[in-house]
């Protein structure tokens, strides 16, 4: 019997990812900007304080991580969408997933030495 | 059946296609979005300038975000931002069927599309210095 079986099966997974990691997002401006508006923003000593924080740093890496995996998905679909050619469109996807791991290497060790 | 010969369109005439206010909201999705992706290292970098402790950075920072380019490019990141946003929160009313209906649909694609502009223009205000 011939069965032609297609598609990777990670649509729901990821459908599902795109709106949790985006609730993340959401909320975190929100708290951002509350606190922006309480002066977090004031100067640049109460800036570091406030990112500095246990609650603050612990809440950023999670919009970091949710950030680059939401980007992962989205640029992702960019790609399946326009570009055609087997190699091409593997190579961006790696590209992708490269840049994204380093962006979310690089941001998070910015806001743990603080 | 003078329907049956009615003329159909054969090819993708893409200047007579009239794209819904709804689907051009929906492409600015994916626009706002490549675009933020692309400025992610600039976003980093100021994020990493914003919280140095040198006088180095301090100055740095003043430097890099007084440049006329860098706004121009901030403002249209804060546009992105802001459209992406609302754009999402739009997405996921629909998901939990939350204005599905056409009209409805179409009102609030028009709400993102106004909510994202006068929202960056009044932070954009302030990214430029004006208050």
């Amino acid at each position: 019997m011939n069965r032609l079986v297609v598609g990777a099966h990670y649509g729901l997974k990821d459908w599902l990812a795109q709106r949790i990691t985006a609730i993340v997002m959401a909320v975190y401006t929100l708290i951002i900007f509350a606190a922006t508006l309480g002066g977090a923003t004031a100067s640049r000593e109460a800036w570091h304080a406030f990112m500095a924080h246990g609650f603050i740093r612990f809440i950023t890496f999670l919009f970091i991580v949710s950030l680059c995996y939401h980007a992962w998905v989205g640029i992702r679909d960019i790609w399946m969408d326009y570009i055609k050619p087997a190699a091409i469109r593997v190579t961006l996807h790696v590209l992708t997933l490269l840049a994204l791991v380093g962006y979310a290497g690089w941001a998070t060790q910015i806001i743990w030495r603080l | 059946m003078p329907e049956m010969t009615k003329q159909r369109p054969k090819y993708l005439a893409l200047h007579e296609i009239r794209l819904p206010l709804a689907g051009f909201a929906s492409i600015l999705h994916r626009v706002s979005g490549a675009g933020l992706f692309l400025m992610l290292p600039l976003l980093i970098w100021l994020l990493q300038l914003s919280l140095g402790t040198s006088s180095d950075s301090a100055e740095m920072f003043a430097a890099v975000t007084g440049n006329w380019l860098v706004k121009l490019i901030l403002l249209g990141l804060l546009w992105a931002f802001l459209h992406h946003f609302c754009m999402g929160v739009r997405i996921l009313l629909i998901d939990v069927h939350v204005g599905v209906e056409k009209q409805q649909a179409h009102g609030s694609a028009m709400a993102v599309m106004v909510v994202s502009l006068a929202l960056t223009l009044v932070f954009g205000l302030k990214l430029l210095g004006a208050y």
